[in-house]
């Protein structure tokens, strides 16, 4: 049976049977691959805790017809334990795996997708960044790839040079005067301003915009990925939006994928 | 497919966790096969089961009463309270005959990605026992994995504001199995969770 080796994120997980369970994982080469792993939920597992949601691995599988099998998982970048110590990285966490899950196919390759995702999770288990910005950046960027890409400066209906005051869904992001339709709603500018350094991962410009904007930038990202996937991101109803206090030593916990 | 009554029981098994159309079929034919009385016997205990057993009214664990063996006991300590996840961890954790305290059982853990949230568990029902009965302690002990931990993380946020002492059950490596084949993160958790023995 052929088998192949892969650098993978572990997305989620489902039991199956007794001790196994189905693990479903973003690689870097293959795109979203779900495989069984054996008797991982065992407590004497040699690799169970390293198949758990947001690990990082190198992972050896064998072909099956339907269903991969994992032979062996070694730990490159532990996000998932660091995340789960942190309620509200969690939940975020939570949110960037189910919308990657949603955004890519089986074995279709997703190289951005994947280190998009694999950056998104460093930055939650790292601290480096608000909770809250890193995940509606991460949100931003996955559409973006996944060949949505809003515009927030220009008008997304007409291409006018911006800013401009209305925002619509359906337009794809800011939209001019002309090109304004009925539902459009009218962010404040710094949620604009917001919206456009999280989409280009403007950091510094982004850390100085104030709750007000962060709330209604985050709102409206969650509807702009809900609009696109057409379904419910169940995750996002449960994110738990904290008051972010920066870390005075971020644990170092960023790992360089081989 | 079988005809009638047959394939409606094989439906009817295979709708069980678990059991696969195979297996259905298997205990199908098994049933099919064995005594009158055996089978008989297995159908009064399903109908009773749906009608005697509930949830204990404190702890949410399986019972025949109000109130559940454990609860019902006046040896075990109130001042303790171990929260699990389903009444089968309760089984486990009494296999040890280490803890004496009672149990809470939330009904499952915080898993957003499934849609379950913190409502969606008993932890009102956990927040008002603590307010009604004279608890010392809480011990988390939810899986030790990613929903099970941050279950914890959620609920140590909740009661540590209440001056409440709350504890998780330790992690690490398991009695019995060799060091060289354990992974990082248990191996991480037991340096994280290791005691004093001496000096």
């Amino acid at each position: 049976m052929p088998t192949y080796k892969d650098v993978a994120i572990v997305v989620r997980t489902h039991k199956l049977g007794e001790t196994d369970r189905i693990v479903t994982m973003l690689t870097r080469g293959r795109g979203k691959v779900r495989a069984v792993a054996k008797g991982v939920r065992r407590t004497k597992s040699r690799f169970g805790a390293r198949l758990e949601p947001g690990m990082v691995v190198e992972l050896q599988c064998y072909e099956g017809r339907s269903l991969d099998t994992v032979t062996q998982a070694e730990m490159i970048a532990p996000y998932g334990d660091h995340i789960s110590r942190d309620y509200p990285a969690f939940t975020a966490a939570t949110a960037m795996l189910e919308t990657a899950d949603r955004l890519s196919e089986e074995h279709e390759p997703v190289v951005q997708q994947f280190n998009l995702l694999a950056g998104g999770l460093a930055a939650l288990a790292g601290r480096t960044h608000p909770i809250d910005l890193v995940l509606d950046s991460y949100l931003l960027r996955a559409v973006s790839i996944a060949g949505w890409a809003p515009t927030f400066v220009n008008c997304a209906g007409c291409g006018a040079a911006g800013p401009h005051r209305a925002f619509n869904l359906a337009a794809g992001g800011a939209v001019c005067y002309s090109c304004r339709t009925p539902g459009s709603s009218a962010p404040d500018p710094r949620t604009f301003e917001l919206l456009a350094a999280l989409l280009s991962g403007d950091w510094e410009q982004a850390e100085r915009s104030d709750e007000r904007a962060r709330r209604e930038a985050d709102g409206l990202v969650a509807a702009y990925l809900q609009w696109h996937l057409e379904r419910g991101v169940r995750s996002l109803r449960l994110v738990d939006h904290p008051v972010y206090v920066a870390s005075p030593v971020p644990p170092a916990v960023g790992v360089a994928l081989p | 497919m079988y005809e009638g009554v047959v394939q409606d029981l094989i439906d009817e098994l295979g709708r069980l966790p678990g059991v696969g159309p195979k297996s259905a079929q298997r205990i199908a034919f098994h049933l099919l096969q064995a005594d009158r009385a055996d089978v008989q016997r297995l159908s009064e205990v399903l109908a009773v089961v749906k009608d005697k057993v509930r949830f204990c009214d404190l702890c949410f664990n399986v019972s025949e009463d109000t109130l559940c063996r454990i609860c019902g006991d006046s040896r075990r300590s109130v001042s303790l309270i171990c929260v699990v996840e389903e009444p089968k961890d309760i089984m486990a954790m009494e296999r040890t005959r280490e803890f004496r305290g009672r149990y809470h059982v939330l009904g499952g853990a915080i898993s957003p990605i499934d849609g379950i949230g913190p409502d969606d568990l008993r932890i009102t029902e956990l927040m008002r026992r603590l307010g009604a009965e004279p608890i010392e302690e809480v011990i988390i002990a939810t899986n030790p994995n990613l929903n099970g931990e941050a279950t914890a993380t959620y609920l140590s946020r909740l009661l540590s504001p209440l001056g409440m002492p709350v504890s998780r059950l330790a992690s690490g490596l398991p009695v019995g199995g060799d060091l060289e084949y354990a992974d990082e993160v248990t191996l991480g958790r037991a340096f994280e969770g290791r005691r004093l023995i001496g000096g």
